[in-house]
């Protein structure tokens, strides 16, 4: 397997950034990591989550869409496409990089969208595996291996040293782009690694929860109407931060700014369907109270997403809500309500 | 202690006086408790629990919990939390007689997310005796941490074991502190300019607009948020650029000016840790400073210094000088 020192890594990074724009996860005054563009200095940051997830690269948080400049009365339209420069992520982890495929069923499904479309295609991920999982991880409950992180080239920290193995077109290109950075060596370690982690997830406490009856049409209606539903959303502050840190939710809104006189900017951002005012029509927002909108949210996740997408969930278990969730209100505890648990 | 104040409130349950009790309920992990409504004697002393992760602020609830029920609803108040209470009361929020307020003693609350971040995220048991936080680890391994090393943020230089108001109170009666809370002010305020704005410019870019702040705040209790209204110009989701991110916050922040207790959960919920208080404990300590002092929630008669005129108050010259440097 292509390997490279611990000590070797900065150049690496200094590499790739000559060649491309490369973001990785770099500790914060708050010391948790968040992804950022690497600069000469920073140092990859290890932690087992960034607050944020990676979804923000494909599907940005908010994110330019046309500018419209009037002069006189010729109005211009400008396409920011091709703004986007190649990049690379580094440091991604499995149930980021599932996540990736959950946003492709929807923003690469026909119609596709052009500007997703553009970021991915731009976009090339070195995934990193779990060696720590926290207790809040639940990946494996949709049959994530942690250990096994897919991405475009997967890579492994075992003691002083890196693997890699690219497993696109894309990731073979880019390693032998790179070539003259990594040395061959045995895999052995992580081999062990693996089955020590696996051995770890085997004993954490919502990888064996009970998802039986979720995604099947036939009980659709039963969860939509079951009474427990009130209960669980009594005590949801109709914030979006589950929305926010979730790397699935997919929700965004269009809206206008004016910049100035003439100079128009189209722009989309993420929305949340925990919001009073997500999709507004002519009345009002079609779920009324906070429960309906809570119940969406987690009916899309685990009943309407895998009946439409041949049974993959809309939660990839990375346990970002379980964490910063205000009133710890969260899918595993939907989960154990709703579930046969 | 937990159990004779579930006891009791179970009690009051059995007996009709309350119809309902508004408290904790138990999660998967002993931190991860959720505020909740408790309309059984069996579920509150099964489920509803008051500890050391008993962080949550419950007084907004009542404004939501008071408009759908019927009857007279038991809450459970920290010192703190009473002065949220009281604040919602002058502001007519709901009657009084309404609630049944048993005071629960409060000696600082830990925060579970950096106990996490000191001895690892395998944790699956977090108990708190008062001065220890010990966990037990995915893999059996206990682990222990000193509570003074874990304190939530909101409650470092915590401003008052009193409280202000209540029916039943357990444990003894506690005194406003000799707080050093505008100490972090001072250290702000001590700053250059630039190096003020650089940060909270840092600290605010981390901003994901979620709005927990706000819809947490027991002092942001509009019917209809401006940042809620379409048409405002300002609506929340992440703004066209991150300027207006920043200035979200500086606009709740005078909002509440005045209103706002300093009850911290504004940066207790954040996910981004951004230090939201410390813009309220500035203009909680430029009040005291123009006005006199005065904290909101104190009372429920008391004319709030920035909704009244008085003649010796500070000239807007004196203020607005102020902004120069």
């Amino acid at each position: 397997m292509l390997t490279l020192k611990e000590n070797q890594l900065d150049a690496f990074f200094a590499l790739i950034e000559k060649k491309r724009e490369l973001y990785l996860p770099v500790e914060q005054n708050t010391g948790k990591s968040e992804f950022k563009r690497w600069a000469e200095g920073d140092k990859y940051s290890t932690a087992l989550r960034t607050t944020r997830s990676a979804k923000n690269f494909f599907f940005a948080k908010s994110e330019n869409l046309y500018d419209i400049e009037m002069n006189d009365k010729k109005v211009e339209v400008i396409d920011t496409r091709k703004d986007c420069n190649d990049f690379v992520i580094f440091g991604v982890r499995a149930c980021d990089v599932r996540s990736f495929d959950v946003l492709d069923n929807v923003f690469l499904a026909d119609p596709v969208d052009s500007y997703y479309k553009n970021r991915r295609d731009h976009g090339l991920v070195i995934s990193m595996a779990c060696s720590k999982p926290a207790a809040t991880c639940f990946c494996a409950l949709f049959d994530i291996d942690a250990t096994s992180p897919n991405g475009d080239i997967q890579a492994w920290h075992v003691d002083d040293t890196y693997y890699f193995d690219p497993i696109t077109e894309k990731g073979d290109a880019f390693v032998e782009e790179f070539k003259e950075c990594f040395t061959e060596a045995d895999d052995a370690p992580v081999r062990k690694q693996k089955e020590e982690t696996l051995n770890k997830i085997e004993k954490l406490p919502f990888v064996k929860l009970n998802l039986d009856g979720f995604a099947t049409e036939e009980k659709l209606t039963e969860l939509f109407d079951r009474p427990e539903w009130k209960d669980l959303s009594e005590a949801c502050l109709g914030c979006g931060t589950c929305t926010y840190v979730c790397p699935t939710c997919q929700c965004f809104d269009v809206k206008d700014y004016k910049v100035s006189e003439g100079k128009t900017k189209r722009y989309r951002v993420w929305d949340s369907c925990m919001y009073s005012n997500f999709t507004k029509m002519a009345a009002a927002n079609p779920r009324l109270t906070q429960t309906e909108r809570f119940r969406q949210r987690f009916m899309h996740k685990l009943v309407y997403y895998p009946i439409k997408n041949e049974g993959m969930y809309g939660c990839v278990g990375c346990g970002r809500c379980l964490v910063s969730c205000p009133v710890s209100m969260n899918i595993v505890k939907v989960i154990k309500t709703m579930g046969d648990n | 202690m937990s159990t004779e104040i579930m006891k009791r409130a179970a009690e009051l349950l059995k007996s009709g006086e309350v119809s309902l009790v508004l408290g904790w309920r138990v999660g998967d992990f002993d931190y991860d408790l959720t505020p909740s409504k408790f309309r059984t004697a069996e579920d509150l002393e099964k489920n509803c629990i008051y500890n050391d992760f008993s962080a949550a602020n419950l007084s907004k609830y009542l404004i939501k919990t008071l408009r759908k029920e019927e009857g007279k609803v038991l809450v459970f108040l920290k010192s703190c939390d009473t002065y949220s209470f009281n604040q919602l009361l002058k502001e007519h929020k709901f009657d009084r007689e309404r609630v049944y307020i048993i005071g629960v003693p409060c000696d600082e609350k830990v925060d579970f997310d950096k106990v996490k971040t000191i001895l690892g995220e395998d944790i699956i048991k977090m108990k708190s005796d008062g001065t220890t936080v010990t966990v037990t680890t995915t893999e059996g391994e206990e682990k222990t941490i000193a509570k003074s090393e874990v304190i939530l943020q909101k409650c470092v230089n915590c401003k008052s074991r009193k409280h202000v108001v209540y029916d039943e109170l357990f444990g003894d009666e506690g005194e406003v502190l000799n707080s050093h809370r505008f100490d972090e002010v001072a250290k702000i305020e001590a700053m250059k300019p630039e190096e003020r704005y650089e940060f909270w410019r840092g600290e605010l870019s981390r901003c994901i607009r979620c709005n927990a702040c706000r819809d947490v705040c027991p002092a942001c209790t509009c019917e209809h948020c401006v940042f809620d209204n379409e048409e405002s110009g300002v609506e929340q989701k992440v703004a066209s650029n991150d300027f207006e991110e920043n200035q979200f916050h500086i606009i709740r922040a005078f909002h509440v000016a005045g209103r706002c207790t300093d009850c911290g959960e504004c940066s207790r919920v954040c996910p981004e840790h951004i230090p939201l208080h410390l813009l309220n404990r500035k203009i909680i300590s430029d009040i005291d400073e123009f006005y006199g002092d005065y904290q909101a929630g104190d009372d429920v008669d008391s004319i709030a210094p920035l909704t009244m005129f008085n003649q010796v108050d500070v000239e807007p010259s004196i203020v607005k000088s102020r902004g120069d440097n």
